[in-house]
């Protein structure tokens, strides 16, 4: 089967499953619908960077907090009447979700420039490190932020709203986190099929080549983290709106292995690979979660099958090697 | 104004160095045939000059700037197109992307590529890695001619190939020379074939440019003394 067919039906199979729950009065399927679509958002930003450019950060959860506080701390500022900042330079907090993902984007966006701009002048292990270690500075500044919750959190008691719609209605909310994911997938197609994408694949492969060329690698892969931790810093926003919670959990190490694990379950440089590896661990979660409560024990098994066995993931188990450029 | 100068060019790899002393000039619309017998330096001078290789002293100037300091990209970028040794395309992209990945604009377009080669038109969709090795040799010159170069550099273009496919990749060279004159900077150690393009010949000597002057003037005496041939 080729791989667009796969991402059709996987894409379609999440539409339906909300759809059917909607018309089957089932809330909670729609909302672990919507995870897995917000979850996905995130995979698809760090596939950016770990796919294409073949950069294994582990500190991806860095933008995702980043989203995530972004939604928290202006959505506060909104349900309390105080502003962010006061006069002369005023900031009000707002409870538009646009506004609030044009920041959580251009936040995310800016941190990733900083941490990439440092992290990519080392490789291997070494940039690992150094993007973990960003990761967890993050991660203890929220726990030492008491004005925003400090290690409580943040909850925010009402969605945020979006012109036009109910987003507390949660196949509302399902349809505008879908659409967004939707959309983000045909900008990484593209991305991936332009000449920006096929270099920086190239990059990945042999940077001196890519070099003799004309294209500088540090500057490609640069770009490609700054689009990754924007990506992945709307997933984070959205995923606070979700819960109408923020917490310096969504910071921490853990997450950005989840996140990492969404793509190496999907397959690692595939469209749609981590809506796969997303899908598969929220059932996992929620099947298994419910058998027993050591339900990573089994997760961690398929993870060793997956990269000993089906290095190309689910979706390269199903489409083969055809179109990643592994 | 020579479009490529270089002057008592000297380089090292860790503590050897390779390179004593190499002058060279090439100007626009000319063909240099750099030439020496093995590990004389030749594929070095390229690497010194599209900076993959720093000089440890002398001058390389393009176009009227100093590539000392230089970032190799931004060599490629002045307008240096290299065909490297071993063809090096990107082995898991296909024909068309590998293509398309290096492009910049200016004349050499995917269609002029496909016109100049024929073959990478039908390969298009294949993966560089599953291509003949002279098909890999015509789509590094394609890749290099993509960047639009005001310098193209084909080090040991035709090595390893079939005589057949030798010779295309000449009559490539030559229809380049005669339709864009672009000026190329050739390693090979074919003089027959190099007769039919080059203007120009230098020759290393252990690391050093022992002579220069027009290919024409490349005399048995001096081939036998410098190529062993």
């Amino acid at each position: 089967m080729r791989e667009r067919h796969i991402n059709a039906i996987l894409l379609g199979g999440l539409l339906a499953t909300a759809l059917a729950a909607w018309g089957l009065d089932q809330p909670f399927t729609i909302t672990l619908a919507t995870k897995v679509a917000i979850l996905a958002l995130a995979g698809v930003g760090l596939n950016i960077t770990l796919g294409l450019g073949g950069m294994i950060s582990l500190g991806h959860a860095a933008f995702f907090g980043i989203g995530g506080y972004a939604m928290g701390i202006l959505a506060s500022h909104a349900q309390n009447y105080t502003p962010l900042m006061e006069a002369p330079l005023l900031i009000e907090g707002t409870n538009s979700m646009p506004v609030i993902w044009l920041v959580a984007i251009a936040a995310s966006a800016l941190a990733a420039l900083v941490i990439g701009a440092l992290s990519l002048r080392t490789t291997g292990a070494y940039f690992i490190m150094v993007t973990l270690a960003f990761g967890q500075m993050l991660y203890y500044f929220a726990i030492s932020w008491p004005a925003y919750g400090g290690e409580d959190g943040l909850s925010i008691y009402v969605r945020n709203g979006f012109p036009g719609l109910n987003t507390l209605d949660p196949i509302q909310f399902f349809g505008l986190c879908f659409v967004l994911l939707c959309l983000v997938l045909l900008f990484v197609a593209r991305l991936g099929r332009a000449p920006f994408g096929l270099a920086l694949t190239a990059a990945r492969q042999v940077p001196a080549r890519v070099e003799a060329v004309g294209l500088s690698p540090y500057r490609l892969q640069l770009v490609a983290f700054v689009l990754s931790g924007a990506i992945t810093g709307l997933a984070g926003a959205l995923f606070a709106d979700l819960n109408r919670f923020v917490s310096p959990a969504m910071f921490s190490w853990q997450t950005s292995g989840e996140i990492m694990v969404f793509v190496i379950l999907g397959g690692v440089a595939r469209l749609c690979g981590p809506v796969a590896g997303a899908a598969l661990f929220i059932l996992l979660e929620h099947w298994l979660g419910a058998l027993s409560e050591f339900w990573h024990i089994y997760l961690g098994a398929l993870l060793l099958i997956v990269v000993l066995f089906a290095r190309g993931g689910l979706i390269g188990q199903i489409a083969g090697r055809e179109a990643a450029h592994d | 104004m020579s479009l490529l100068e270089l002057e008592g060019v000297e380089a090292v790899y860790g503590t050897t160095q390779a390179l004593f002393g190499v002058d060279l000039a090439l100007g626009e619309g000319e063909v240099l045939a750099l030439m020496g017998r093995n590990g004389m330096g030749k594929s070095t001078t390229v690497k010194v000059i599209c900076r993959l290789l720093p000089q440890s002293a002398g001058l390389v100037r393009f176009d009227g700037r100093l590539l000392a300091g230089m970032p190799a990209h931004r060599v490629a970028r002045l307008g240096v197109g290299l065909v490297p040794e071993g063809r090096r395309c990107f082995a898991n992209l296909t024909v068309r992307e590998n293509l398309i990945a290096a492009a910049r604009p200016g004349d050499w377009t995917l269609a002029r590529v496909h016109d100049l080669f024929p073959r990478l038109a039908e390969r298009a969709g294949q993966r560089a890695a599953l291509l003949s090795g002279g098909e890999q040799q015509m789509l590094a010159i394609g890749r290099a001619l993509m960047t639009n170069p005001k310098l193209l550099i084909l080090d040991e273009a035709t090595e390893g190939l079939a005589p057949i496919l030798r010779q295309a990749i000449w009559d490539v060279i030559a229809r380049i020379k005669r339709e864009t004159g672009l000026s190329i900077l050739v390693i090979d150690k074919s003089l027959r074939e190099l007769s039919q393009v080059a203007d120009k010949a230098v020759i290393l000597e252990r690391g050093r440019s022992v002579w220069s002057g027009a290919f024409s003037d490349l005399d048995a005496g001096v081939a036998g003394q410098y190529l062993g041939v």
